[in-house]
């Protein structure tokens, strides 16, 4: 049985009273741990900046909007004590969060959007697929079914509900926008998964999401696939999640990371920027 | 990348000595910026490039200077009439004071009487090059550093360097030995506009791009042109346009603002306000963010020698002056630019820095595909900037199409604007 049965929302905890409210070993265990550094906390997000390379669709489609951070005032005659700054993004800008009813297939989900999603899904585990040789030896490489049995002979199953993360140093172009959109005459060339490896993540392995450090989940060239983009046809369609252009994903074990990766509480949010951590054993 | 097409011939002996930095800057003085109501009419004419004077609609005469009424007959019927501008000197002196500082600090001036071909006579600023009275000379109403029309005089044919006679520089904003930003590079015009400065013998184009990952078929072989630095510059954030002023801002001597959004399309055509915003925010906050950033260091340099920062070029539409309904919302947005150019020319103008503004009719670019033709081509658009600051223009409307609706809204603003509905 899928954990997609989701109808039920989880209590908030603000619904508990007080004497009722159990004390965790787990979560008292969890900070002394990483007060101690016996857990680190990795940072896995981009800064916010109006020069971090955006989405590119052809021109006669509508556009993202950049982000942009405009002053507000800084200590002058704006505002003499105060230093603050109006600011405005699409919300697939920047190291951001993909929710269901960002794609066509996912728009009648229950839950599908930024606001409505179950907060638990905020907090997973991860699995890290190391593609970084292979990607940079071809920008249009291609995660298959086998690259993840293979991953999976050496760090055991993919397990439900977490996050898988395509590693591919993808984000080591980051000060380099030209590299990192990496657009010819015929579009972009960035690693994606192929269709199969997304039905599989999907179907058999009933994950979270999938993650990338690139500009979408899906490859540069996916426009071409069958399915066109099925990292958003199919992911979304299953109600799964998506993480984009992530960073310090080769400072990540190849399982037993834990993820926090909560979007911004956007009314029908289709996606927005996020912080990423990751909690890993040092 | 492609290479460019035949490269545009590069003027001669386009760089000039370099200014001791150990000698204060002149401050940028203006002459006497005051006008009757009647002698604006001297003004639009230079603002234009041609040649009006007064003519009364009752006895015929031709009048100068201009009057609220015929000196001949009295009649109040004046109409400003485009007239002959040819003449002839009667005689010279050579001015060697002024009270006003701008006319005392560039003294000598040498002023003639001269009786036009067309009746009445003038005194006037002569050029260099006219040969002592009696001598047949050509007239010219020019736009001096305040802005206002300043009636000159020419020898009668071309001389050699005739451009650089102080009285020319002065009026005029040749891109010759300047140093020019084009803030767009990536577009046709854009690199038209970087071609055709270097031509004319700019010392320096900085080409701005914005989103360098978008592969610009031409933008890398432009930038290996000898003479042009290509800088990144995106309008719509204002720090990459602070950053860009922190680090060229103090050399600049004219701003082409080529940066543009265009989307074809009528207001019902698509939902939401994206477009269109993404419109003002090249076409209008663009320019206000530019001129936020880099209008101090251009009034500061204003009389900064024979090279000083002297101009800003706006590419406005001739459709800011009446909707165009099938480009709706570009066209507002280009309205409000001009209305913005407005308020920037009359921060400029104080300091002797002209405000061009260009009204184009359809340009011929990906974005009026589905235009029929005559179409403005971007090279055309290009030498007639470069043409409006060898002549000191300040309103440019090139092609005939832009002439055209231009006459069209001066005669009847309701006309045209129903025409342009239909």
């Amino acid at each position: 049985m899928s954990w997609r049965a989701f109808s039920r929302t989880p209590r908030r905890s603000s619904e508990n009273s007080p004497g009722e409210r159990m004390s965790s070993p787990v979560l008292a265990h969890l900070i002394t741990d990483i007060v101690a550094g016996r857990i680190r906390v990795v940072d896995l997000t981009h800064t916010l900046a109006p020069e971090f390379p955006p989405i590119v669709l052809p021109p006669e489609f509508g556009e993202s909007a950049p982000v942009r951070i405009e002053e507000v005032s800084r200590y002058d005659a704006r505002g003499p004590a105060w230093y603050w700054n109006n600011l405005s993004f699409g919300e697939h800008t920047g190291t951001h969060f993909d929710a269901p009813i960002h794609w066509v297939t996912g728009r009648d989900l229950p839950n599908n959007a930024t606001d409505t999603i179950p907060l638990d899904r905020f907090v997973a585990s991860a699995s890290v697929i190391d593609c970084s040789r292979e990607a940079g030896e071809d920008a249009d490489y291609l995660l298959s079914v086998e690259k993840l049995r293979a991953f999976e002979e050496r760090h055991g199953r993919i397990s439900p509900r977490s996050w898988v993360l395509m590693r591919t140093d993808w984000s080591k172009r980051s000060n380099d926008a030209v590299a990192f959109q990496n657009f010819d005459e015929t579009g972009q060339h960035t690693p994606g998964p192929d269709v199969d490896a997304v039905r599989f993540l999907v179907e058999e392995r009933d994950v979270l999401g999938f993650g990338t450090e690139t500009i979408g989940t899906d490859a540069g060239q996916a426009a071409h696939l069958r399915p066109p983009y099925p990292c958003h046809s199919i992911m979304h369609g299953a109600g799964r999640f998506g993480l984009q252009c992530l960073a310090n994903l080769d400072l990540l074990p190849a399982t037993g990371a834990v993820l926090i990766a909560a979007p911004l509480k956007i009314r029908q949010g289709s996606g927005s920027p996020l912080r990423v951590l990751a909690l890993v054993p040092a | 990348m492609n290479a460019l097409p035949p490269q545009p011939p590069r003027a001669p002996s386009s760089r000039l000595k370099r200014r001791n930095p150990l000698v204060a800057l002149k401050p940028p003085l203006v002459p006497p910026f005051a006008r009757s109501r009647a002698a604006q009419g001297l003004t639009a004419a230079a603002a234009l490039g041609v040649f009006a004077l007064q003519r009364c609609e009752k006895c015929g005469a031709a009048q100068y200077p201009p009057r609220d009424a015929c000196v001949q007959c009295l009649s109040p019927r004046l109409r400003w009439r485009p007239a002959e501008g040819t003449g002839e000197l009667l005689s010279e002196t050579l001015i060697r004071h002024g009270q006003e500082l701008y006319f005392r600090e560039r003294a000598p001036w040498r002023v003639g009487l001269v009786r036009l071909d067309c009746g009445p006579s003038a005194i006037v600023a002569l050029h260099g090059d006219c040969a002592p009275a009696p001598s047949r000379l050509r007239l010219r109403l020019a736009l001096d550093k305040s802005g206002q029309a300043l009636m000159i005089a020419l020898p009668e044919k071309d001389t050699p360097d005739m451009a650089e006679d102080p009285l020319v520089r002065e009026t005029t904003c040749a891109p010759r030995a300047r140093k020019v930003l084009v803030t767009d590079a990536k577009t046709k015009v854009g690199r038209a506009m970087v071609e055709a400065l270097v031509a004319a013998g700019a010392d320096l184009v900085w080409a701005g791009y914005a989103a360098p990952w978008k592969p610009s078929p031409h933008l890398e072989a432009l930038g290996a042109l000898e003479g042009v630095s290509l800088v990144p510059l995106d309008v719509t954030d204002e720090s990459s346009v602070r950053e860009l002023a922190g680090s060229i801002g103090g050399k600049v001597d004219i701003l082409v603002n080529t940066a543009e959004y265009h989307r074809p399309g009528s207001i019902a055509s698509r939902g939401g306000v994206a477009t269109a915003r993404t419109e003002m925010e090249v076409n209008y906050f663009g320019l206000l963010r530019l001129s936020q950033s880099f209008m101090a260091a251009l009034k500061a340099r204003a009389a900064d020698g024979p090279a000083s920062a002297t101009a800003w070029v706006n590419i406005l539409s001739v459709h800011a002056l009446s909707n165009d309904p099938a480009h709706g919302t570009f066209s507002a947005s280009k309205a409000a630019a001009f209305s913005l150019a407005q308020a920037l020319r009359a921060d400029l103008q104080a300091s002797g820095i002209r405000v061009i503004n260009v009204f184009p009719g359809s340009i011929d670019d990906e974005w009026n595909a589905r235009v029929a033709p005559p179409k403005l081509s971007p090279a055309a658009l290009a030498k007639a900037v470069v043409e409006a600051l060898e002549r000191g223009l300040e309103d440019v409307y090139p092609g005939e199409v832009a002439k055209d609706v231009m006459a069209r809204f001066l005669e009847n603003p309701k006309a045209l604007e129903r025409e342009l509905a239909g």
